[in-house]
């Protein structure tokens, strides 16, 4: 079980801790537990928390962990968790300079939870809601049976990125076009404006009036559609919609909410880890290292900060942005005068000792997430420096190759993996699909397919829960697909966008 | 102690058992699988036990890197590796998943699906033999068996313990009494023995296909018989219109172009039992693979009369299998039905492609012999 720290780790934490606060870092109180190499598994395995609920996934999880480990191929360093306090892991058989690191990187991460908007929502005591959501599911698998709430979990973990990431700011007011309409429509009921009260039955006859009025209802009628409008959140569309036993919307709550928790580090996970990551170099070299400790800080921090051809690492990506928006704001290299030069020498050599570097990213990592963050600091100079690429895949000769280092081509693609976290967005389009109860959703095609073979078998855990037929509209090679399966069987057909 | 995820992980395995007992049939007739054989495990590849989501394509999505190289350049193998972690909302991920199984755990999942029975032993009597394990401490012994940890450890703790350490100049000194050394314990093991002597046809019939048929089948047979029995030897014979003894590699990648003399064979066979294996104290279990072309009637005249006299009163069990190759006429399978066929202890099997092996196994291991 979890142990408290040493004296000696301790007075280690209480140092770096005077650390962070001296360079103004604000963050809930931090608690740091001691585990062991199995514990630290686990509960990476449980996505870093103490307790879930039972699932495979984890021990599936847990082997390629363990078997990591044991192998010598990979070793976890940091575990926190978003929560208030804040929990860290540290492992038993680190050396003293990694456990170090380790805290300077945490309080990093904390202060990153506790002052990026993305976070505003998130419910800050998730270790007691995870801990109860075990209980609740405990207690559904003693009632219900294990095998039937697993098949259920496994069904409704397949649609868990059908969540709306933003749905927890956005306050809905109901469409002002429509109360006008409704005015509108109630007035024509009303007949022609009629001057004298005594024509008012032959201008007004009573038939056409009621021939109207029923126009209107079914125009109504016609126009009520279910959902309102495209539902992002087609979880909390199932929960409200769909024939669910009692235990079976509990469980989806359940997935749903841990979804909904998990979101914000998915929207920042490049600048979360690139705060955290420039704040235990800063604190390590600038305060906490000793002499003896540098070779090895200095071979760890190289290797979490390892690039490969074929992949983003978001703890050097993070961490370099970091630097260079502090770097630009120092020398005053924003603005329009900095926009308009377009001498390279000058530019090269511009420094007009503005300073504001340090207070800028503390500005940045309160109000941007990795889209914006992306999309406002990333330079032409900056994605040269880092040597950015983009890679694609070439039928011809079977393998990955490097497509393009175009500034332009980079960002995009690099916005385009970040957006709805790199996942395709549908929604709900219609939950009366022909008016037979069936589900239609639509898949907002941004120019890539989805993946056939899941999306078929996704529709069917979908519509174990939905019961009734479910459609689904994507595009295949530019044409209008329609996916279905009503329970028995798949079908495909053509349709026109 | 035991941890709570202890409880999903075992969970997990079992899925993986179910799957994998439900894929059998695919496995079996997959070769591949072999190559991925390590000492005691194996990891076979399981399909969708991801959960299916709605997402892209991994290859139609592609994404940004970062590093050195022209445009147009490969990435090298393994470069893009979907799924790995550290990849800032990348997508996930089309690689199956490898789980790792041990031989043990397969051949009970192959006993399972295929209602194999165990095997009866011919022999109870076992054979002991004698192993040394290092178990213990001790105060004397050898020198070569020093234990230079504890001895070191003993030596500090005396010192502190006297007060003469000096954690400024941390001089550890051992002396006689502090010296400790490793102790062992004689242990007897008991040990069944059991013998496979493969056999196989490679004259110009036997094409690439038949031989990889002929490897899986034998991949299954020694997984099982391993699973049975604790030591299993394997020999192996390659004949066309002579046989030689070979190891395993050439077994299964020689070819021959002259004709067939299954007598050569047997004969081979019989030497080697008589020679290295007294029917007293092993198991032993020949396999013969051909595609039933013999040279003469006569030479199976001969092959029947040695399985009879010298092969047949040995052995286990002796199985036959009959690879179907275009130019092999398939004769002897019949020969051999029609003299030995009712023999208790002779299994025949014909391999029409690599979905017979699945059945042939149990053609081969169902006797329980």
């Amino acid at each position: 079980m979890p142990k408290s720290l040493t004296p000696r780790l301790a007075a280690l934490r209480d140092e770096i801790h005077g650390y962070a606060k001296e360079f103004g870092l604000d963050f809930f109180d931090t608690v740091f537990e001691m585990v062991s190499y199995d514990e630290m598994n686990m509960v990476a395995a449980y996505g870093g928390f103490p307790t879930r609920y039972p699932h495979w996934r984890w021990g599936m999880e847990y082997e390629q962990l363990a078997k990591g480990y044991e192998y010598g191929l990979s070793k976890i360093y940091e575990l926190v968790i978003n929560n208030d306090p804040c929990y860290a892991y540290l492992m038993e058989s680190n050396p003293e300079v990694d456990q170090k690191l380790v805290m300077a990187h945490v309080y990093g991460h904390c202060d990153f939870f506790k002052n990026n908007f993305s976070f505003r929502h998130t419910n800050r005591r998730m270790i007691d809601e995870m801990a109860n959501h075990a209980t609740r599911v405990r207690r559904w698998v003693d009632k219900i049976g294990v095998e039937k709430v697993e098949d259920f979990i496994d069904r409704t973990l397949s649609l868990e990125n059908l969540i709306d990431q933003h749905s927890p700011h956005i306050r809905r007011n109901p469409d002002p076009r429509r109360a006008e309409d409704e005015l509108k429509a109630n007035e024509r009921v009303e007949g022609f404006k009629v001057g004298r009260e005594y024509m008012r039955g032959y201008i007004n006859p009573s038939e056409f009036l009621d021939s109207q009025r029923k126009k209107v209802e079914d125009e109504k009628q016609r126009a009520k559609k279910f959902p309102e409008r495209p539902q992002r959140d087609v979880l909390l569309f199932l929960l409200e919609e769909a024939p669910l036993e009692p235990w079976e919307s509990d469980i989806l709550a359940i997935l749903r909410e841990e979804a909904h928790y998990f979101a914000p580090q998915g929207q920042t996970k490049i600048m979360n880890e690139g705060w955290a990551s420039y704040w235990h170099s800063t604190i390590m070299t600038r305060r906490a290292l000793r002499d003896d400790e540098i070779i090895d800080y200095a071979d760890h921090h190289s290797g979490t900060m390892g690039t490969r051809p074929g992949a983003i690492n978001p703890y050097k990506l993070g961490i370099e942005l970091w630097r260079d928006i502090e770097e630009r704001w120092n020398k005053g290299r924003f603005g329009k005068e900095w926009d308009e030069c377009d001498d390279l020498r000058a530019r090269r050599s511009w420094d007009k000792k503005s300073g504001a570097g340090r207070e800028k990213i503390f500005e940045v990592r309160k109000h941007y997430n990795d889209i914006t963050f992306i999309d406002t600091f990333l330079t032409p100079e900056f994605a040269m420096e880092q040597k950015l690429f983009v890679y694609g895949f070439n039928d011809k000769r079977n393998s990955w190759e490097i497509l393009d280092r175009e500034f332009r081509k980079v960002k995009s693609k690099l916005l385009q993996g970040l957006t709805n976290f790199g996942q395709p967005i549908i929604e709900v389009v219609d939950g009366n699909h022909e008016n037979r109860g069936e589900l239609l959703l639509a898949h907002k095609h941004d120019g890539q397919d989805l993946k056939g073979d899941y999306a078929r078998e996704t529709l069917k855990n979908l519509q174990s829960l939905w019961r009734r037929p479910v459609n689904i509209i994507t595009r295949y090679d530019n044409k209008g697909v329609m996916l279905r399966f009503d329970g028995t069987t798949q079908t495909e057909k053509k349709v026109e966008l | 102690m035991t941890l709570k995820i202890h409880q999903d992980h075992s969970r997990f395995k079992q899925i993986v058992r179910g799957k994998i007992k439900a894929n059998l049939r695919k496995y079996v007739q997959k070769g591949e699988m072999i190559g991925k054989k390590g000492k005691d495990a194996i990891s076979i590849p399981i399909p969708f036990i991801d959960i299916p989501r709605f997402k892209y394509g991994h290859k139609e999505q592609g994404g940004v890197g970062q590093g050195e190289g022209e445009v147009g350049q490969q990435l090298g193998p393994g470069a893009v590796e979907p799924g790995e972690g550290h990849q800032a909302g990348q997508g996930e991920g089309d690689h199956a998943l490898e789980v790792d199984v041990t031989l043990e755990e397969l051949a009970q999942i192959l006993g399972e699906e295929l209602s194999l029975p165990n095997i009866e032993r011919r022999h109870n009597e076992k054979i002991v033999t004698q192993k040394i394990r290092y178990t213990g401490i001790n105060t004397t012994g050898p020198e070569s068996l020093r234990h230079f940890k504890r001895t070191f450890k003993q030596a500090l703790r005396r010192q502190i313990a006297a007060g003469t350490y000096d954690p400024a100049r941390p001089v550890i000194i051992p002396t006689r009494e502090d010296r400790r050394y490793r102790s062992y314990k004689l242990q007897d093991l008991p040990e069944t023995n059991a013998v496979i002597i493969y056999m196989m046809d490679v004259s110009g019939s036997m094409g690439d296909e038949q031989k990889e048929i002929v490897r899986i089948e034998s991949f299954w047979l020694d997984t099982w018989l391993r699973h049975q029995y604790k030591g299993l030897e394997a020999r192996y014979i390659i004949h066309d219109a002579v046989a030689r003894e070979v190891d395993r590699d050439t077994f299964f990648h020689t070819r021959e172009s002259g004709g067939t003399m299954i007598s050569s064979a047997y004969k081979l066979c019989r030497d080697i039992i008589l020679a290295d294996y007294p029917k007293s104290a092993w198991n032993i279990y020949p396999f013969h693979f051909s595609d039933g072309d013999n040279w003469s009637a006569d030479d199976t005249r001969q092959c029947i009369e040695m399985l009879r006299n010298d092969v047949l009163p040995n052995v286990n069990q002796f199985a036959y299998g009959q690879v179907e190759s275009p130019y092999g006429s398939g004769q002897f399978i019949k020969d051999l039905r029609e003299a030995v066929g009712d023999t208790p202890n002779v299994a025949l099997s014909e391999i029409a492609d690599k979905d017979a092996i699945y059945a042939s196994i149990k053609d081969f291991l169902g006797k329980g012999r």
